[in-house]
């Protein structure tokens, strides 16, 4: 899983139909010190996340595992809501 | 797999029902010479690491799922073991 932060939302009319009523947000990977890291990507929500929300999420198949017993064609996934980071490096 | 560090870790109340009960530990990947490898990623706890150590790190869907106990569960990291010792052979170059 990776860290990261909600910064936008994606609205599609045309897709898979599995996909309908799913939440397609923006995220921003972080690093543990919540500093931006690498490119922005589209995950699908399991969790009910909103904009600003410090998050995490998988990628893989187990991205559409939330979702069972439908199985929509998504590879990442936001799967927790982060509350607080405690980091000592 | 990989070799990794646990830097920290983090809490979260509101998270999909399986991952409920489970330490989530950030985890910094290493190279062989103990640099970073990219950056940290979230994992999940098999071994009861603590911040400090060198782990093991399965990076795989299946072999996550397996560690913990949860199949069926949307994790693709987990810490499955410590490193206590990496002996490599002289001169090699990869």
């Amino acid at each position: 899983m990776y860290l990261g932060r909600v910064v936008g939302c994606v609205w599609c009319t045309a897709k898979a139909t599995s996909l309908n009523g799913m939440r397609l947000l923006v995220v921003q990977p972080l690093t543990p010190e919540l500093k931006d890291t690498g490119k922005r990507l589209i995950c699908a929500d399991a969790t009910g996340a909103g904009a600003g929300e410090t998050i995490y999420w998988v990628r893989g198949k187990e991205a559409s595992f939330p979702f069972l017993p439908a199985e929509p064609p998504v590879d990442t996934t936001i799967v927790g809501i982060v509350d607080s980071v405690h980091v000592r490096r | 797999m990989l070799i990794a560090r646990v830097v920290g870790e983090l809490v979260a109340t509101q998270k999909h029902p399986s991952h409920e009960g489970q330490r989530i530990l950030l985890v910094q990947p290493l190279n062989l010479d103990g640099s970073n490898r990219g950056d940290a990623v979230v994992a999940f706890d098999s071994v009861d690491a603590g911040i400090g150590d060198r782990v093991l790190l399965a990076t795989d869907g299946f072999a996550a799922m397996t560690a913990v106990g949860r199949p069926q569960s949307p994790i693709d990291m987990a810490v499955i073991g410590f490193v206590d010792h990496i002996e490599l052979i002289p001169d090699f170059t990869p």
